[in-house]
């Protein structure tokens, strides 16, 4: 009951912000917006007891890339955008995909609703030391992968930004 | 445990809460101006009341009556939000630092600590405090930002990048620093590494856990996050005004003010419960012969001797040394706290590898 209620308040919050983003005019807001998505989202993760994942949705997406995101716009000053009447195309294509891609979900949800068990506060725990486990036991691969992907990534970045020496 | 008694227990906590810390922020700008007034060998305030004890008191009622000015090219939703926005997650950071052990009152469980879990049928302890903590700390750099941009003033905006640039710089080997004490005690949970530090001064990770490198780190790194000298640069007065408050008056400076010191807290009693053993006594494994009631006071009296000694440390160090070059600061953080920071990862590791 609990469980549900708050449930539904971040899930509000998230889609609310997430409407916000896409309809304010200014970056900044817009960036603001997406700042209460990623909480609200930790906030959900909390929920399914996922403390770990909750605290690093929010140290490294809301904590550290939204906020080179706002020191951007501000360093770009970027103002207002303006706004056109939308494209024919996205009428055409996009208003039915979207109602196809809404009615897959919730077909797919309603089918499996008989697999999916209730949830309750404190009813899930993950504890971290779990976590870590599986990431360097069983998923030690891809674990490694994507921190060579991670390295490469910003060895380019300090390529392109490095200054040739006189 | 009813979640009526639980809600009930919150509120009247979180009052408790709000009210000591804020007498003790006021209570630390006052002490802070006279510790640095004898520094510089001045006399500091004590015109109001026996050594100016009511300065605090008249400086409070000072920045209510005045009037709050909004400048007219400020971008209002914004500028209004940031000082809240600066004030609210330092507030939330502390909430999750516990001051003591557990209370028995009257059969009802109360832990010293604002913040716990409900689970249905008791509280819990939050088992990720740390990153709690480091997460909110590491949003209290939007309040900067945007008190900066929103202002709309040259001096505003240099203040809040500068600000930015550095929160995100030192956030690296402030976390990485926090790892070998984690490493030690194995628990993200913040009762759980104090109770891994328990018995006497040798067991703290400070001189047992050899962890005195990461805590130089630790303290570095968080003196740059709370903007103090020697890493105070987002607010020169040389050279930015009064940096990213520069167009706040009244009342909105003053949560930016609240935030700086409860920030300062906040650091204060991290140091305490990561390094220094928390609310366990130096003396804990000398069996001395103490009154029982002394057993009840010792935890918070030694955390709040520790936490004060901390802020007094803050105090003494703005009063000692002259503020970096910006170019010095960044090479500083990325150039040798980060490096090091590893380093006493990888020591730390090996050393437990090997003794294991």
């Amino acid at each position: 009951m609990l469980h549900t209620i708050l449930f539904l308040i971040f899930a509000g919050i998230c889609v609310a912000g997430a409407l916000n983003f896409l309809l304010q005019r200014h970056p900044v807001n817009s960036a603001l917006s997406l700042i209460v998505v990623m909480g609200s989202l930790a906030l959900l993760f909390l929920l399914l007891g996922a403390e770990f994942v909750a605290a690093v949705q929010i140290i490294v997406y809301a904590g550290a890339v939204m906020v080179l995101f706002v020191f951007v716009i501000m360093l770009l000053n970027a103002g207002e955008e303006e706004r056109t009447r939308g494209s024919r195309v996205a009428l055409f294509l996009g208003v039915p995909g979207l109602i196809a891609l809404f009615g897959l979900l919730c077909w797919t949800l309603s089918a499996s609703r008989f697999q999916l068990g209730q949830v309750q506060i404190g009813g899930y725990y993950v504890p971290t030391q779990e976590l870590g486990i599986a990431l360097f036991r069983e998923f030690l691969l891809p674990f490694e992968i994507t921190s060579v992907l991670v390295l490469i990534a910003i060895m380019g970045a300090v390529v392109l930004a490095r200054k040739e020496r006189p | 445990m009813e979640l009526i008694q639980y809600i009930a227990f919150a509120v009247i906590k979180i009052a408790l809460l709000l009210f000591i810390l804020l007498t003790a922020v006021a209570y630390i700008v006052l002490m802070e101006r006279k510790v640095i007034a004898r520094m510089q060998n001045r006399w500091g305030p004590n015109r109001v009341g026996p050594f100016g004890l009511l300065q605090p008191l008249a400086d409070g009622i000072k920045f209510i009556l005045k009037e709050d000015i909004i400048p007219d090219s400020v971008y209002k939703p914004l500028y209004i939000a940031a000082p809240m926005i600066a004030l609210i997650l330092s507030l939330i950071s502390i909430s999750i630092i516990p001051f003591g052990g557990d209370w028995y009152v009257a059969g009802y469980h109360i832990p010293l600590q604002t913040a716990a879990f409900w689970t249905g049928s008791g509280i819990q302890d939050i088992n990720i405090g740390l990153l709690i903590i480091l997460g909110i700390t590491s949003l209290g750099v939007y309040g900067v930002a945007l008190s900066g941009w929103s202002s709309n003033s040259k001096y505003s905006l240099l203040g809040s990048l500068r600000a930015s640039a550095q929160l995100i710089s030192y956030e690296l080997a402030l976390g990485l620093s926090l790892v070998g004490v984690l490493l030690l005690a194995g628990s993200l949970s913040l009762r759980q590494i104090v109770d891994s530090q328990a018995g006497s001064l040798l067991h703290w990770h400070f001189f047992g856990g050899l962890q005195f490198v990461a805590f130089f780190i630790y303290i570095m790194a968080a003196y740059a996050e709370t903007n103090r000298i020697p890493f105070d640069l987002p607010e020169a007065e040389t050279e930015l005004v009064a940096g990213y408050h520069t167009e706040y008056s009244a009342m909105k400076f003053a949560m930016f003010f609240m935030a700086e010191y409860c920030n300062m807290v906040t650091v204060a009693c991290l140091a305490t419960l990561l390094f220094f053993g928390g609310w366990h006594s130096p003396l804990e494994g000398l069996h001395l012969p103490v009154p029982p009631i002394w057993l009840i006071i010792s935890p918070l009296f030694w955390f709040f001797v520790k936490v004060f000694f901390f802020i007094f440390v803050y105090i003494w160090i703005r009063g000692t040394l002259p503020r970096f070059r910006y170019d010095q600061l960044m090479s500083f953080g990325w150039k040798f706290l980060l490096p090091l920071s590893i380093a006493n990862i990888v020591v730390t590791s090996l050393v437990l590898a090997l003794r294991s």
